[in-house]
């Protein structure tokens, strides 16, 4: 054994002396170490959460969407007349001509009319797409097909209804192969779609219920005009295209080609009667916010572990003096100074590691539990932050017990050994 | 006062042979703990030289004042100076410690000692368990765990009573018989008197020095 290992065993059996005391001492810092443990794993289960919610909206997608704007004609308005805005499907040809970066491009137009099956009825909305809808949307069908290219180019009425739109109008019987009344026509029921599982629950709400068609079916059949009764009033809104999908083939050019789609939207829309989702911009914003927060967290738990440190260095300091009496003997009976400074060390040392590892073990105990009783939360302890942790406290550790072990070992043993 | 100079040892010239047995005596305020301070290398000189087989000790580093405490010297105290968190057996191993000695050997070595003060039955016992006597028995077996050519005793009957303080003298008689050098204070004549040689201190300088007697 060397003679670093016999003087290092002298430090951790000072530790036994006084058991109480040394868990008292490194209290500080498990209770540090648990708490930042434990708070960055409830950050960042949070911030996971997010992410994930956006990411299913797609991270390379932009999302168009006409938006009714603000009505200040209101007062002078005759009850009944048409209301124009929205996107049109020359936005949508300008912008797959403009931006070559665009992959996939995915209007939809949104039918306000209720869907029967005789007389089942459900008041819901009717989205008229594209065939290539499903891909860019990630839905997944249950049974049944989505529409072909074919069906879209020859305005074919056919429908794919969501998981919960099937379900409300046929309960248990296959739809697929019967027929659906939108409006005043009739469709034929072609696939059935898998029940959404992104954890934006408002979007999966208006999938699910929501039935699908051609496009070209819709501006057949319907034109541009949406009727929307309502007592004594009835509004006509002209829209041509409620929402433009685009996909972006690479992630990098999501927030730049977003800005010039706005600013082409803003060039030919008098008024602003769209709005631009950009999933990547909120998760970019997501990840700043979390970042912020563990910062604010982070520090935090830094002063706690700071104040742990501080309760070692004040018993280490205790002890020293405590001890002056051993330091002389030991000294006299031929320790040098750095055997001194390293017994000491060792100490401390072993408090703030094990102190570290408790912590540990606490704060994934605590985010754990926080998982079991806060009901619709995540949390996630990243291996990032048990490394931080256990460096932290290891370093307060050092730093706490660095001037008392240097005190001790400057001590002159004739001093030292007069000490009563 | 704070810029009195004060000399705790003046002009002092003395040389100890290798295997004398040196009693030093004197007043308190004579000098004699510095001299044994000096003596142990736990303290330099300001001024003067102290020759420890022949290197001079002012010259050193203290890192090597320790490597030659713990190779050549084995200290005896009044107040015995033991740990009182550590058994028999660890207090007698301690100088091992920091001598280049593995755990397994320190121990034998110490149960060794032990059992040659005749506290092989208190192996296992806390300081504060043992007599005064035992104390300084256990004191003296840790003197010679690291086999030291010289021991230097301070007072090391002071705290006894006369009974045992004379079995005390005994072992030492016994360490000086193996050959070792010793060099005791003490302000008991008739502890002074088992010496072969006293040195009487006052005012930090040699009053009177009987030279070796047989």
């Amino acid at each position: 054994m060397t003679r670093f290992l016999r003087i290092a065993r002298i430090g951790s059996e000072g530790l036994k002396l006084h058991p109480l005391r040394s868990l008292l001492t490194a209290l500080g810092i498990i209770i540090g170490v648990g708490t930042v443990i434990y708070m960055l794993a409830v950050i960042e289960g949070r911030g996971a959460e997010i992410q994930e919610r956006i990411k299913a909206r797609g991270s390379n997608n932009i999302i168009l969407r006409a938006r009714k704007p603000q009505d200040d004609t209101k007062a002078s308005a005759t009850r009944s007349r048409e209301v124009v805005y929205g996107l049109t499907y020359e936005d949508a040809r300008r912008i797959h001509d403009t931006f070559k970066e665009v992959d996939v491009l995915v209007p939809v137009r949104d039918v306000a009319s209720a869907v029967y099956n005789g007389d089942a009825r459900s008041d819901t909305v009717t989205m008229a797409t594209v065939p290539w809808y499903l891909d860019v949307s990630r839905g997944s069908l249950q049974h049944g097909r989505w529409f072909t290219d074919l069906e879209m180019s020859d305005a074919t009425p056919v429908a794919v209804l969501g998981a919960t739109l099937a379900r409300s109008l046929f309960l248990w019987k296959d739809p697929v192969g019967a027929s659906v009344r939108i409006g005043s026509k009739v469709y034929a029921i072609i696939g059935v779609l898998e029940a959404t599982v992104t954890s934006d629950e408002r979007e999966s709400l208006k999938r699910d219920r929501a039935a699908y068609i051609p496009l070209t079916t819709v501006r057949e059949r319907f034109g541009e005009r949406n009727v929307k009764t309502a007592t004594g009033s009835m509004d006509i809104e002209r829209v041509e295209l409620h929402e433009i999908i685009l996909q972006v083939k690479d992630a990098k050019d999501v927030v730049s080609i977003s800005e010039g789609v706005r600013t082409m939207l803003a060039r030919f829309h008098t008024n602003e009667d769209y709005e631009i989702d950009v999933p990547l911009a909120l998760l970019e914003e997501a990840q700043r916010e979390s970042n912020k927060a563990k910062q604010l967290f982070g520090s935090i738990a830094a002063i706690s572990l700071l104040v742990g440190g501080i309760g070692i260095m004040n018993i280490m300091l205790a002890s020293v003096t405590e001890r002056t009496r051993e330091i002389g003997i030991r000294r006299a009976l031929g320790a040098r100074r750095s055997d001194i400074t390293l017994q000491f060390l060792v100490e401390t040392l072993i408090l703030s590691v094990a102190g570290g590892i408790i912590g540990i073990v606490c704060g994934i105990s605590a985010a754990a539990l926080h998982e079991q009783f806060v009901t619709d939360s995540h949390t996630m302890v990243t291996a990032m932050s048990v490394v931080l942790a256990f460096g932290i406290s290891a370093f307060v550790g050092v730093l706490a017990g660095l001037y008392p072990a240097v005190r001790a070992s400057a001590m002159d043993p004739i001093e030292a050994l007069r000490h009563e | 006062m704070g810029d009195a100079v004060v000399r705790a040892l003046d002009g002092v010239d003395l040389v100890i042979g290798k295997g004398e047995f040196v009693a030093v005596m004197g007043p308190s305020g004579s000098g004699k703990s510095t001299l044994l301070n000096l003596l142990g290398c736990l303290d330099r000189p300001d001024q003067g030289q102290y020759l420890l087989d022949g290197q001079d000790v002012a010259s050193l580093h203290d890192d090597e004042l320790s490597a030659l405490r713990s190779a050549r010297l084995g200290f005896i105290f009044q107040s015995f100076n033991l740990i009182q968190s550590l058994n028999v057996v660890q207090n007698i191993g301690l100088p091992l410690v920091y001598g280049d000695c593995d755990p397994a050997e320190a121990e034998a070595r110490s149960r060794k000692l032990a059992a040659r003060v005749g506290l092989t039955d208190r192996c296992s016992h806390r300081p504060m368990e043992l007599s005064g006597g035992q104390q300084q028995r256990v004191a003296i077996a840790r003197s010679l765990a690291n086999n030291p050519v010289i021991i230097l005793a301070d007072e090391p009957t002071g705290n006894l009573d006369s009974r045992t303080g004379n079995e005390i003298m005994a072992l030492l008689a016994e360490l000086h018989a193996e050959g070792r050098t010793i060099v005791m204070v003490t302000h008991e004549d008739d502890i002074a008197a088992k010496a072969q040689r006293v040195v009487t201190m006052r005012d930090g300088r040699v009053q009177h020095d009987t030279g070796v007697r047989s």
